[in-house]
């Protein structure tokens, strides 16, 4: 006998007030819901980059240029060592992973492998369980390679990215923008979502400027004609850089001690202005003690020569010194614009990243079109909901009261869901609910068809009703598990957009369970309490 | 009140004698998907092929041959221009236009310099709505994953339904549900429709809603034949398929017309996916009815005596009726 116990009864009705408490903030204005105490569930449901418009960013860590970096370091480290313990060597040159020389003279290859071996390997630091930095190769008769191990990289990968978020968290709070998120993606990628962003070019300028900065001192005594091509005749100890007018072309060369005066590292602040004299965009800047002492130093012993304000390889301003600086505050005037004045000191406030970053995937939607969607998605869902309820109703009369009923239950449960877990809703959300409708009166179908075939088979009312339910519902589980999958499988693959239809699908699934199977049972027995039909209009 | 009958009581038409008409149409329709699919290939998103992709509006409607003029003179490898619309778009009517360029030197710091050059190339007056940057890395990735999940999805569903059922009913399962997703993958191929991610996601979509039909008249087929237990395939599936007719139509009726309305209102954006569903719906309704049921006839048959032996369990499958 079809029967509803009491205690079913009073956890479903929970259950939709529970629902009714999370779905409601949805419903109500702003203003309203801020003044509303804290105990109350206030928060409304997430609405996806596509819907509020926003960026989407993953960025790669450009781990090639950090191997190279460090193969650059060592082989300077090498040559340096060498030298100093007079070994003489050939053919130092470095390749993508991995650096070589060759020892000429058979008798100080001893003495040559036991220094590559100390860089290889630094004593004191070590990679994962005792490992090599570099894997050292030696053919014996003076051929040697370094070659960064895997493990060394791994590790660089992992600090690089870690450092990398942070400073990409500085930067983007400096822009002013509200609940970002920035997190880690596979091994070597960040994930940047900033929600309601007025300048997304801004953003990801930002972003893609590593701003590593250093003050070098030019080297005027090397003949910078000489260094530019065709000759390429670079001193060892300078580097060929050169400033960028505002369209970023190359303007002036200048030859720049590689060695570096004082690292960007040590700026305590900076900020954007303008020049009291000009009226030219400046950048003022404000040294920590310690490089306070160390500009100091160095403008102390050349007075009358021009350093180098060098940003990510260009030469931004290469002023003349006049004297030396000693208060360990000073002002850059490039080719700035006020625009690019303020981004370079969010840029230096924030710290250099420790790596490139690119942008290898942008989604970036404008509010207008957010909106919109906003509107088509409503509509839509609008439009699905009235076309369904009008069907059904005409199709089982009472019962597609019921069913209607059930489902207005669960769309409000699906946004109770939604809401409660913070779940992404996006466009294909959207139509991932409207689906729903779809498939949740396919629950009901299925049962009311049970009903109405027992019925023929000639059961009594309650009979064919009890049968109908109990027959159904192994059915309803059956085909919902098959969406079920389909939805994980969609959100172990897919990314934003598609995760949230993922989302809503497999929710929604959840929710018209329960609502086909749990509430219009609850209301057709009700129902027949009441009236005790003798006959169904099905 | 008189309510709306689309299918009468007790139908007992003879899908299996019919077989092999429905064959035929079948045959037509895989083999011009089929066709579509070598000749035309797909129509992929920059999901898939990475590039850049814009929607720009402006202040009044746009003159697209000149707003490719002056993309052209940029000297992209390939831009594709044409009108968006939808929402703000319609005022006025092509103000916005959809500026998609393919990749050219395979690295994603030219990509981000394709949106400058478009920005800078285009002047003022023009509002960026939407700007999507695809790198070749990503492109890939996206691809392996949607091949992927495909695959996965479509074995998965086969692989529930044989444990669920038997085996036999999972190889159908498994060429109903692929052979959906291969005919509306041929409508995209022969409509030109943009295959993107979100094209993945109709797929898997109607591959879940596909099966579902499936599964009812699979479930409906394993309760008769408990019942019947003298009763041929032919003459089971026919009594299946048409006890499960009314709601196999009714249901294909509500989740439609629950998604005419996305077609006509959700935007361009939701276009091409709803219309993948909408079509999907309607070949899956057929499949399970064909496809599934039929291919039933052709794998080797259910071991009944086993069955006998084990006490049939579930919903009351022993009551007569």
């Amino acid at each position: 006998m079809i029967y509803v116990s009491r205690w079913q009864t009073i956890s479903v009705l929970l259950i939709l007030l529970i629902g009714a408490i999370f779905a409601a903030p949805n419903f109500i204005g702003d203003s309203y819901r801020a003044s509303l105490p804290s105990w109350v569930p206030r928060s409304t449901v997430n609405l996806g980059l596509d819907l509020q418009g926003g960026s989407y960013l993953l960025l790669e860590v450009d781990m090639p240029g950090v191997v190279k970096e460090r193969l650059e370091t060592i082989r300077g480290d090498i040559r340096a060592a060498l030298r100093k313990a007079r070994i003489n060597y050939t053919g130092l040159d470095q390749a993508r992973d991995s650096v070589s020389l060759r020892i000429s003279d058979a008798a100080q290859l001893e003495a040559a492998r036991k220094i590559l071996k100390d860089i290889a390997s630094p004593p004191g630091t070590f990679v994962g369980l005792g490992g090599n930095e570099y894997d050292m190769t030696d053919d014996g008769s003076g051929a040697f390679s370094l070659k960064i191990s895997q493990a060394y990289q791994r590790q660089l990968q992992g600090q690089i990215v870690t450092q990398s978020i942070e400073v990409v968290r500085r930067r983007i709070d400096a822009l002013g923008t509200r609940e970002p998120t920035i997190q880690q993606q596979g091994e070597d990628r960040i994930l940047v979502q900033v929600p309601g962003l007025k300048n997304p070019e801004e953003l990801k300028r930002v972003l893609s400027t590593t701003a590593k900065m250093t003050f070098r001192l030019v080297d005027t005594a090397g003949n910078v004609q000489a260094a530019m091509p065709p000759q390429n005749r670079v001193p060892p100890e300078d580097e060929l850089l050169y400033e960028q007018d505002k369209a970023g072309n190359n303007t002036q060369p200048f030859l720049v001690q590689r060695r570096v005066m004082v690292s960007g590292d040590r700026l305590e602040q900076a900020s954007s202005g303008f020049d009291p004299r000009g009226g030219e965009p400046v950048v003022n800047f404000r040294f920590d003690t310690r490089g306070a002492r160390e500009f100091g130093d160095v403008t102390k012993a050349a007075v009358g020569k021009p350093f180098a304000i060098v940003l990510d390889n260009k030469v931004i301003s290469a002023p003349v010194i006049r004297e030396p600086i000693l208060g360990g505050q000073g002002q850059i005037s490039g080719n700035f614009t006020a625009e690019t004045a303020n981004d370079l000191s969010i840029l230096l406030n924030a710290g250099a990243l420790p790596a490139g970053l690119t942008v290898i995937e942008e989604r970036t939607v404008g509010a207008e079109l957010g909106a919109d969607s906003v509107q088509a998605g409503k509509l839509a869902a609008i439009g699905g909901l009235v076309a369904v309820i009008v069907f059904i109703v005409a199709t089982y009369g009472l019962f597609g009261v019921f069913a209607t009923i059930a489902l207005a239950v669960n769309m409000v449960l699906l946004l109770a869901v939604l809401t409660g877990l913070q779940a992404t809703l996006t466009l294909p959300g959207i139509a991932g609910m409207v689906l729903t409708m779809g498939m949740a009166v396919d629950a009901n179908v299925l049962i009311y068809e049970r009903i109405r075939e027992e019925m023929h088979a000639g059961k009594t009312v309650i009979a064919s009703i009890d049968a109908g339910f109990r027959r159904a519902t192994a059915t309803i589980i059956d085909t919902n598990m098959t969406h079920v999958l389909a939805a994980a499988i969609l959100y172990a693959v897919g990314t934003g957009p598609v995760r949230g239809f993922a989302v809503t699908l497999g929710l929604g699934v959840v929710t018209s369970f329960f609502t086909a199977v749990m509430v219009t049972r609850l209301i057709v027995v009700t129902w027949m309490r009441r009236r005790r039909p003798k006959l169904l209009v099905l | 009140m008189r309510l709306l009958k689309l299918i009468p009581d007790n139908t007992k038409i003879d899908f299996v004698g019919a077989r092999f008409i429905a064959f035929a149409i079948d045959g037509a329709l895989l083999a011009i998907a089929m066709f579509a699919l070598i000749f035309y290939g797909l129509n992929f998103g920059i999901d898939f092929t990475g590039g850049v992709l814009v929607e720009v509006k402006g202040t009044k409607s746009i003159d697209i041959a000149q707003m490719r003029t002056k993309i052209d003179s940029l000297r992209f490898a390939e831009a594709q221009l044409q009108y968006f619309g939808g929402g703000e778009c319609e005022m006025p009517a092509n103000s916005c236009v959809l500026i998609r360029v393919q990749p050219e030197m395979n690295t994603p710091a030219s990509d981000q310099e394709v949106v400058t050059r478009i920005r800078s190339g285009l002047g003022e007056g023009f509002a960026f709505r939407r700007t999507e940057v695809v790198g070749p890395k990503v492109s890939d990735e996206l691809k392996n994953a949607g091949i992927l999940a495909t695959v996965i999805a479509v074995l998965m569903i086969g692989l529930y339904v044989a444990v669920r059922f038997e085996w036999q009913y999972g190889v159908a399962a498994i060429f109903a549900t692929g052979h959906d997703v291969f005919v509306t993958a041929g409508l995209y191929s022969l409509m030109h429709l943009d295959f993107s991610l979100s094209s993945v996601a109709a797929l898997l979509t109607l591959a879940g809603y596909s099966v579902n039909d499936t599964v009812v008249v699979f479930d409906r087929i394993r309760e008769n034949r408990r019942r019947y237990k003298r009763m041929g395939l032919h003459e089971l599936i026919n009594l299946s398929t048409n006890q499960t007719l009314t709601r196999t139509v009714l249901t294909s009726v509500t989740t439609s017309i629950s998604i005419v309305p996305l077609l006509l209102f959700g935007g361009p954006t939701l276009f091409d996916f709803t219309a993948a569903i909408l079509f999907g719906i309607v070949v899956g309704t057929y499949s399970s009815i064909y496809v599934a049921s039929a291919l039933l006839i052709y794998l080797p048959q259910i071991n009944v005596s086993r069955e006998e032996t084990v006490p049939a369990t579930g919903g009351g499958a022993a009551r007569s009726r």
